[in-house]
């Protein structure tokens, strides 16, 4: 059982009956296996976000595609994919910089899943969108600004 | 009137992000973005919960509503929306897809309609009506609007809202056409479609109901309706009252032979 | 108790593609109500998908992600009929798992 976890979900206050099950492992193994990357999802600095992730200072590569609008008309739903080139891709994550916490997702991807995922994300203002990924243990990232018009986490 | 355009002008400069200023209206061009947003509108989330709801045996008759006439047939959802409003002689009057609903809801559940009317937008009853007119528009997505106004009573609903939508009133004297009746107007970022043309007129009948991103809520075109009023500043009508079928004859009526997006997806 | 998620698999080409709209409200933490006081943080923070029982993929999610989250991705093979699972837990503990046929 991983401490961390453990950790993630006190700090979610009331440990509901769900919450307990989760602890004392009931929920699926699977699910508890990855721990919440809590150091990742608290980083407010771009620098803290990147040691979190592992990920130190990625060179820039062209074999990693953001697919996100130009503008968006809110920013309470951007749609923002990720497509990575690289071989052996192991994990891909998406940062928002002008975000109070800039890590919205991460994704690990197993051998015999496509590194191509897309999702949506808050951005509460006009931001450059990071997308770091991992291969073969070394890490790469892109990056493309996304214009917000109105901002999406205030309500 | 010069008091209210600086009002609205203030109004939207403070509810904008600074970036905003810097933009030129035509570099505000949100196709790529709603594009991206159409494959896996939300709005499906409601759909599931609508579809349910129609298979589900409910109210105090413990009745589905899998024989509710839309208007093509006992139980025939494929199609329906498109067609609506029409005039239905069972009850002698012009309903639209939600006073339909509320009708099925009364007549074979025993959902009595005040519950509804007298409800809230999202809440309750009416709140599941609202999953219900995502499902059935569903299964109209991509048809064009086919309402037909030969009948009387559709004629003098459309000649209402047609009326309705120029009639000014409320604190700023504003009608439904002070907003919605001229090409590439825009509240802040939002463009408002020109109703006044067939094609502006099928942009808004056919792209409501829509699930809004800017409150992740699923918005009927009542509820839309509803809040234009808010918005001019007068009284909000009463769900499902005759002022806003009208309307919403004049709109499909007048957006006839386009084909409606069901549901949109809206800021 | 959480709502059903809607999720969409379809195989083409030797490529299975999920999409997976979730019900859930995805609050930051960082909004207050009408009252002032803070809307404390619920959202997902961890999802797994996967296929004939072999996890085809597992994601952290942070309060960024949009409320009603989506999420699409592909893996090599699948075929019709095959099994699609998707569960995720949140912050609070909830949890809700539903599954698919491959279309």
């Amino acid at each position: 059982m991983n401490h961390q976890r453990r950790d993630t979900l006190k700090a979610g206050g009331g440990l509901g009956i769900f919450g307990l099950l989760a602890a004392a492992g009931m929920i699926k193994p699977e699910m508890a296996e990855a721990a919440w990357n809590k150091a990742a999802f608290d980083a407010h600095k771009m620098d803290d976000a990147m040691s979190a992730l592992g990920a130190g200072k990625p060179a820039e590569s062209a074999d990693v595609q953001i697919t996100a609008p130009d503008i968006a008309e809110n920013g309470a739903v951007v749609p923002v994919g990720v497509v990575s080139n690289i071989a052996n891709t192991e994990s891909i994550a998406i940062l928002i910089e002008k975000n109070p916490a800039m890590v919205a997702a991460t994704f690990d991807i197993p051998a015999g899943t496509v590194a191509d995922v897309q999702t949506r994300v808050k951005m509460g203002q006009t931001s450059d969108v990071y997308a770091v990924v991992k291969a073969d243990g070394k890490f790469y990232m892109a990056k493309k600004e996304v214009k917000v018009t109105l901002g999406g986490c205030g309500g | 009137m010069k008091k209210t355009i600086m009002a609205v002008a203030i109004g939207a400069v403070a509810l904008t992000a600074p970036n905003m200023q810097a933009m030129a209206s035509e570099d505000l061009n949100f196709d790529a973005y709603r594009q991206m947003l159409a494959d896996g509108n939300p709005a499906e989330l409601f759909e599931m919960e609508g579809e349910e709801l129609w298979r589900t045996a409910r109210g105090p008759k413990n009745a589905t509503l899998e024989q509710c006439d839309l208007g093509v047939g006992a139980g025939v959802v494929d199609g329906a929306a498109a067609q609506l409003p029409r005039f239905f002689a069972d009850t002698g009057k012009v309903q639209d897809l939600e006073s339909r609903l509320m009708h099925c809801m009364e007549t074979l559940q025993g959902i009595p309609s005040a519950e509804i009317i007298n409800g809230k937008f999202r809440q309750g009853e009416r709140g599941k009506l609202a999953s219900l007119v995502a499902y059935v528009v569903t299964h109209s997505n991509g048809k064009k609007v086919q309402v037909d106004l030969s009948h009387p009573k559709m004629k003098e609903m459309y000649d209402m809202g047609e009326k309705v939508f120029y009639y000014r009133t409320g604190a700023m004297d504003f009608s439904c056409a002070s907003c919605h009746s001229q090409d590439g107007k825009r509240i802040r970022a939002t463009q408002l479609p020109n109703i006044t043309t067939s094609k502006g007129a099928a942009e808004g009948w056919g792209s409501w109901p829509a699930y809004r991103v800017s409150n992740s809520q699923f918005w009927t075109m009542q509820h839309r309706l509803w809040d234009c009023f808010r918005q001019q500043r007068t009284a909000e009508p009463v769900f499902a009252s005759d002022v806003t079928i009208a309307l919403s004859v004049f709109m499909a009526g007048k957006g006839n032979g386009y084909e409606a997006v069901w549901p949109g997806v809206k800021r | 108790m959480a709502n059903p998620m809607r999720i969409r698999a379809a195989a083409k080409d030797g490529v299975t593609e999920v999409r997976v709209l979730m019900s859930h409200v995805m609050e930051t933490g960082q909004r207050k109500d009408s009252s002032g006081a803070v809307i404390p943080a619920h959202f997902i923070t961890e999802l797994t998908a996967k296929h004939n029982d072999k996890v085809v993929l597992s994601a952290q999610f942070g309060p960024s992600v949009s409320t009603n989250p989506y999420l699409a991705f592909k893996f090599n093979g699948g075929a019709k009929g095959d099994k699609v699972v998707v569960s995720w837990v949140d912050n609070k503990g909830d949890s809700r798992t539903d599954e698919v046929q491959v279309a």
